[in-house]
């Protein structure tokens, strides 16, 4: 592994494009405000995420300078990503499950 | 009998970069699943209380939050650009950057003051008589769900702040030194001859060591090259950096969710 000469491989990242990043970070933020003026109803939620993931993106990419650092970060991040979604996920379906039974208790108990 | 040394940064000992930006990243992702922790949690209580969660968001001031949004911003950039100051040896630069960012902690946790100060004042704090009285059960969590989110956020943002100040503190300490070698032994340089050459290799200053001179002081101010800043010297600046990030990536998502559902 050459880590040495890999980091001299750095480019140097100019001051302009973390100004550009982070007018970009403003523009979005005020489009998430914007949105949540309409009424996007069960989507609102929804685009106001997908605008924080982009928003995150930009952040890790440029001021996280991870668009320069070796793939293994790329990698523990993604794992660390998939543990989260794994999480979600079963807790969802245990919620699911436990609000479905507590229905059907209840649908019992009004037979 | 002539030496010629070339004068470089003295050696020192070995830094594993990329260690410890693997190891700051590893504590980030505990950072993460915490964060991940409570906003699941968020999650399943909105997905059971949805109305109840609008509802209890319309108290809070959107305004504010937005502002807290950009001051997060703001000071997410300023980082960034110390980080690429203190690569091109900018100290003064890289501090007056690291400076603001420092002043936008604060300033956020003025704002949040202004915030939680304000609606505990008028009883909108989890348990209170006013809460339990006027407030559904869903909205109850939404605000205990609010205070201890953004509670500690703002107690990362303290914690980030803390360890900005000590980075400022330590790079203003920095990088006049003096050097002294004195391996050879007393009479080593006796015989020797000190010069200072041009890039041409002329001669610009140069004096024989003999046994009038007793020490050979090379007092010399120098600035870290990129590459030895990459390397050792500033990763913990790089780290407080990162560490500074996910704090205003934390901070991204809890404003849409906490502020603008209602």
């Amino acid at each position: 592994m050459d880590h040495a000469e890999h980091h001299e491989e750095h480019p140097m990242i100019g001051y302009g494009t973390y100004i550009s990043v982070w007018l970009a970070l403003l523009i979005l933020t005020s489009l998430t405000v914007a949105i949540a003026g309409f009424d996007l109803g069960q989507y609102t939620t929804a685009v106001a995420m997908l605008v924080a993931v982009v928003k995150t993106t930009l952040v890790g990419l440029y001021f996280m300078h991870l668009r320069y650092e070796p793939k293994v970060f790329h990698y523990m991040i993604l794992v660390t990503f998939l543990i989260m979604v794994v999480i979600v996920i079963f807790t969802f379906i245990d919620d699911y499950r436990f609000s479905y039974l507590n229905h059907e208790v209840q649908a019992e108990v009004h037979h | 009998m002539s030496h010629t040394a070339n004068v470089a940064a003295p050696a020192h000992i070995h830094k594993d970069y990329n260690g410890a930006k693997i190891g700051m990243w590893l504590f980030l992702f505990t950072e993460v699943l915490l964060f991940g922790g409570l906003f699941l949690i968020y999650a399943v209580y909105r997905t059971a209380h949805s109305h109840d969660f609008a509802e209890a968001a319309k108290e809070l001031n959107v305004v504010l939050g937005a502002l807290n949004t950009a001051v997060l911003l703001t000071s997410s950039l300023t980082m960034a650009l110390a980080i690429a100051c203190i690569h091109r040896a900018k100290k003064t630069l890289a501090l007056t950057y690291l400076g603001i960012t420092i002043l936008c902690a604060l300033v956020f946790m003025v704002i949040k003051y202004i915030e939680w100060s304000g609606k505990i004042s008028h009883g909108l704090y989890p348990g209170s008589e006013f809460i339990m009285a006027n407030y559904s059960k869903g909205q109850r969590i939404y605000f205990g769900l609010y205070y201890s989110m953004t509670g500690l956020h703002a107690l990362h943002v303290i914690i980030g702040a803390t360890i900005l100040t000590v980075m400022f503190y330590v790079i203003y300490q920095r990088p006049n030194e003096t050097h002294r070698w004195d391996v050879f032994g007393k009479d080593a340089l006796n015989g020797c001859r000190v010069a200072i050459l041009d890039k041409d290799g002329n001669e610009k200053w140069g004096s024989e060591i003999d046994e009038s001179v007793k020490q050979v002081h090379l007092k010399m101010r120098y600035y870290s090259t990129p590459k030895r800043i990459k390397h050792e010297d500033y990763v913990s600046l790089e780290n407080s950096g990162l560490y500074w990030h996910i704090v205003d990536v934390i901070w991204i998502f809890l404003f849409p969710l906490m502020y603008l559902i209602g």
